[in-house]
């Protein structure tokens, strides 16, 4: 079963991955210029093989950092630590949790780190920031490179002093001989030093701290620049100013597949200091202020003459095109799972139900869109941005400009969040080729409709269920069929005999792609919401119905601590007034969720009145922020679980607005009472994603028993006019 | 161009900008003020609010003639001698932010509200803040912010 899961992770990786395509040996002359001294230690990229410290050798002269390496640390003679990931910011609070992690094993205060994130040319290589991956990866990785650091520390004062490393500890920054009492900071150890020491993949042999005895990291940390967030000092990509910078806009066509048949351009062209630039199916203005921009891209929109392409799918055909264009790209992922007969479980079943369940597209709506400042010095260019893959977008830049990718460097100021929404580079190959025509940096700014419209979309999915249960609530028969919302998630935590699971791939109509925890809320929705149908069918309680299905320890430790936070046993159902139960794992996480939620009779509007949520993901990192992470996650879900819906018709988007499409606002958020569960003899997980999945399916839930009346699609309040 | 000369956070600023050109617009791309955000362009989202005469106000609506005459105050001017407004303090307290983009215009429309209501009920708290959007879901700590602000009062 767990080689299964491999499968799935490692296939949603594979939509994001960008295999490498040079690994240059380890140049030690060029790190000490990069850095001037001091101590680094770096640690290979797993499959990199065996790394070596080259002595001598021709060091390339671009300023290309070698691909083979996952993470730096550095400690310069001042004793100031730096380190160096290709992991990036964008609210998760990575750069908090992750410099807690090397404080701990460094032996350091949190403020005596700087973490330098996402910057290509600083950077080492990374697929990218997604799928949960930081903690339980980047995390473990850099306690291995920071106790790698602390341990080269101690042999230095060893030799320094002539004595055995046995008795010496690291504390406070300073490497101390309690027996001779005499000590020595890190800066005085490094002073002089030129050290470079590399560690292999594998980090096994690496003597870390056990979260038992952490003292930094599993402690609530406020966030790294806090203040900045407060004072609106923080740069954001949208930020970003560059001396002699100009403005950009593109013209965007009237509807999707829409080709530009004639354009007019003279009204734009005759505005101070507005350049056209049209490049293929590229067009575009620079103005030296957005305000000019903006009047030009008009002037440009009302010259152009579009060929529009008919026949695209809306709201009302969409699944039924999902279904009939499923399976067009059937690849390994996509082969069915089966265990036992799912026939002949039905067979022995004493109940047996067939429901459909269907997920509209959604939009990340991140509250920055997407923004980016390009700037040329010859052959070389430099891009500010925010995305979530900061290598891939500088291929991505390469490979539109067709130049190496050594002469792209990308920066990643911490950003405006992105949810899965931010992978691609667009406004930073728009806001290049501007730049490029223009001979000046550029700035392009994306506006919410553009965010909307051109960016992707959680995708739609129409998924297919068929369960069977004996009287006695034995779960015999579990049949699942997902088409286009993708297979994360798509397992059963559950205890069936029989089963037959399978993902049908479909080339989406709209443009789409990764969103906070994937497939995996839709596939929570369909199949939490079908196993309440069938507890509702046996007469059992959902919680209990659950329970004797679920031999997986860690998903029933949180769905009992949910229970027991909440007041499960003690609910009080009443017309227009319900309760629902729900829970799943995703990415090493565990969640169950209940939900008061209370609907109006006349109008149909769901109020969630309540929510009690347990989360576990191992050893947590920072406490507080998790519960921010987790909190905010189940937030996020009010909206695509009640009212967020991409309405859409003859490939244009019909509520590209925030006065149309809804968010999640105060009033829709209820008080939630969180228990989280610290499981210190378990490895940490990511939380960024898990806590979305099981909010929809526990208001769907609770709305039934509030109603009498079953909602299978997602919003459940419908694609109604918005308020 | 005439040009139009502001009061910014207790500043003159003059600066040559097409009299309907936004305020957003102006302290972003002018002034080099940029705390407040771009979030929306419709005034649906609350990122860009400043103090427009002690009012919170989207200044993505306003036309910078309109802000003529009036004390403009953004987030950058609520700082005194280094010192966090106690909106801020409690923001960064609670903290009350995840990515941190629309927290400028969450503390802007928050200080306008405590200015007129110093003990605001939840009630009072959620329909002040109903405009503005925070997509990351740190609504249970905003509100806990704004109160706990509510509670230690004004900045002595």
């Amino acid at each position: 079963m767990s080689s299964r899961r491999d499968v799935d992770r490692d296939a949603e990786l594979a939509q994001h991955e960008v295999p490498s395509l040079h690994w240059f040996a380890l140049d030690r002359r060029r790190f000490l210029r990069l850095f001037g001294g001091g101590i680094a230690v770096g640690l290979a990229a797993p499959g990199a093989g065996v790394l070596r410290a080259q002595e001598s050798g021709r060091a390339r002269e671009s300023h290309e950092l070698p691909k083979d390496l996952a993470a730096w640390l550095h400690i310069d003679k001042d004793g100031r630590v730096t380190v160096f990931t290709g992991k990036v910011e964008m609210g998760q609070n990575i750069r908090t949790s992750l410099s807690q992690q090397v404080a701990e094993e460094l032996r350091v205060s949190v403020d005596a780190i700087q973490m330098v994130m996402g910057d290509t040319d600083l950077c080492p290589w990374d697929a990218g920031t997604f799928g949960s991956r930081t903690t339980p990866t980047m995390g473990p990785q850099l306690r291995a490179v920071a106790a790698t650091a602390r341990e080269a520390l101690v042999d230095l004062a060893a030799r320094r002093w002539k004595v055995s490393r046995d008795g010496l500890v690291a504390e406070n920054g300073k490497i101390v001989d309690t027996a001779a009492k005499q000590s020595l900071s890190y800066g005085e150890l490094t002073r002089g030093e030129k050290l470079v020491r590399t560690l292999p993949a594998d980090t096994a042999a690496v003597a870390v701290s056990p979260a038992a005895k952490w003292k930094v990291a599993g402690t609530r940390v406020p966030k790294v620049d806090g203040r900045d967030f407060v004072t609106g000092a923080h740069k954001y990509p949208s930020d970003t100013s560059r001396p002699g910078m100009l403005h950009g806009k593109i013209l965007r066509p009237i509807a999707f597949e829409a080709t530009l048949v004639s354009l007019d351009a003279a009204g734009a062209e005759a505005m101070p200091g507005v350049k056209v630039v049209r490049d293929g199916d590229f067009t575009g203005v620079v103005a030296p202020d957005l305000y000019t921009a903006e009047l030009a891209v008009a002037a440009l929109a009302s010259g152009a003459k579009w060929k529009e392409t008919p026949g695209q799918p809306s709201n009302a055909t969409i699944f039924e095109y999902l279904k009939k264009n499923a399976d067009a790209g059937a690849t390994e992922r996509s082969e069915p799972r089966i265990t036992g007969s799912v026939d002949q479980g039905l067979a022995s079943a004493d109940v047996k139900l067939s429901q459909s369940y269907t997920v509209q597209y959604i939009a990340h709506a991140p509250l920055e869109p997407r923004a980016a400042v390009a700037e040329w010095n010859g052959d070389k260019l430099t891009v500010w941005t925010g995305t979530q893959r900061p290598f891939a977008v500088r291929e991505e830049l390469a490979t539109a400009f067709r130049m190496p990718g050594e002469n792209v460097r990308v920066l990643i100021p911490d950003t405006g969040s992105a949810y899965g929404g931010k992978h691609t580079g667009d406004a930073a190959v728009e806001a290049a080729r501007l730049s490029k025509a223009a001979g000046k940096p550029v700035k392009v700014v994306w506006t919410r409709e553009e965010e909307f419209t051109w960016a992707y979309l959680r995708p739609a999915g129409i998924i297919e269920v068929r369960g069977g249960a004996r009287k006695d609530g034995t779960l015999v028969a579990w049949e699942f069929h997902n088409y286009n919302s993708g297979p994360a998630g798509i397992a059963t935590p559950y205890d069936v005999a029989n089963q037959k699971i399978q993902y049908h791939p479909v080339k989406s109509p709209l443009r789409q792609g990764s969103y906070r925890a994937l497939a995996s809320t839709a596939n929570h929705f369909a199949r939490e919401s079908h196993m309440d149908e069938l507890a509702h069918e046996v007469g059992m309680d959902p919680l209990a119905f659950r329970l004797k299905n679920l031999s997986d320890a860690r998903l029933k430790a949180v769905f009992e601590a949910a229970a027991d936070k909440f007041g499960w046993s003690k609910r009080k159902p009443q017309p227009g007034r319900g309760f629902g139960i729900a829970g799943g794992n995703e990415k090493a996480g565990y969640i169950a969720l209940c939900a008061e939620v209370e609907v109006d009779k006349a109008s149909g509007v769901v109020h969630i009145r309540r929510v009690g949520a347990a989360f576990e993901c191992g050893a947590v990192v920072n406490p507080d922020g998790l519960r921010n992470q987790v909190e905010g996650a189940i937030v996020q879900g009010i909206g695509g679980a009640l009212f967020e819906a991409i309405r859409f018709a003859d490939g244009r988007l019909l509520n590209p607005h925030f006065a149309q499409y809804r968010l999640p606002r105060f009033s829709d958020v209820p008080p939630i009472d969180l228990v989280l569960l610290d499981r210190k003899d378990l490895p940490s997980a990511g939380a960024g994603e898990c806590p979305i999945v099981a909010l929809a399916p526990a208001v769907a839930s609770a709305m039934f028993e509030a109603t009498g009346k079953r909602v299978r699609g997602l919003p459940l309040e419908g694609l109604g006019n918005p308020s | 161009m005439p040009a139009v000369v502001l009061s910014v956070n207790g500043r003159p600023r003059s600066v040559d900008a097409p009299a309907d050109e936004t305020l957003l617009s102006v302290l972003r791309n002018r002034l080099e003020l940029t705390g407040a955000k771009y979030g929306c362009g419709e005034g649906q989202c609350g990122a860009c609010m400043v103090l427009l005469d002690g009012q919170a106000m989207p200044s993505c609506q306003i036309p910078v003639s309109e802000a003529a005459g009036k004390k403009i105050v953004t987030i950058e001017g609520l700082v005194e001698n280094g010192r966090l407004h106690p909106v801020q303090a409690a923001f960064l307290e609670e903290e009350a932010f995840q990515c941190g983009y629309c927290t400028s215009g969450m503390i802007v429309a928050s200080v306008a509200l405590l200015k007129t209501n110093a003990n605001p009920s939840a009630e009072d708290i959620v329909g002040t803040l109903a405009r503005n959007v925070c997509r990351c879901g740190t609504h249970p700590r905003i509100l806990a912010a704004v109160q706990s602000a509510a509670r230690k009062g004004p900045a002595k």
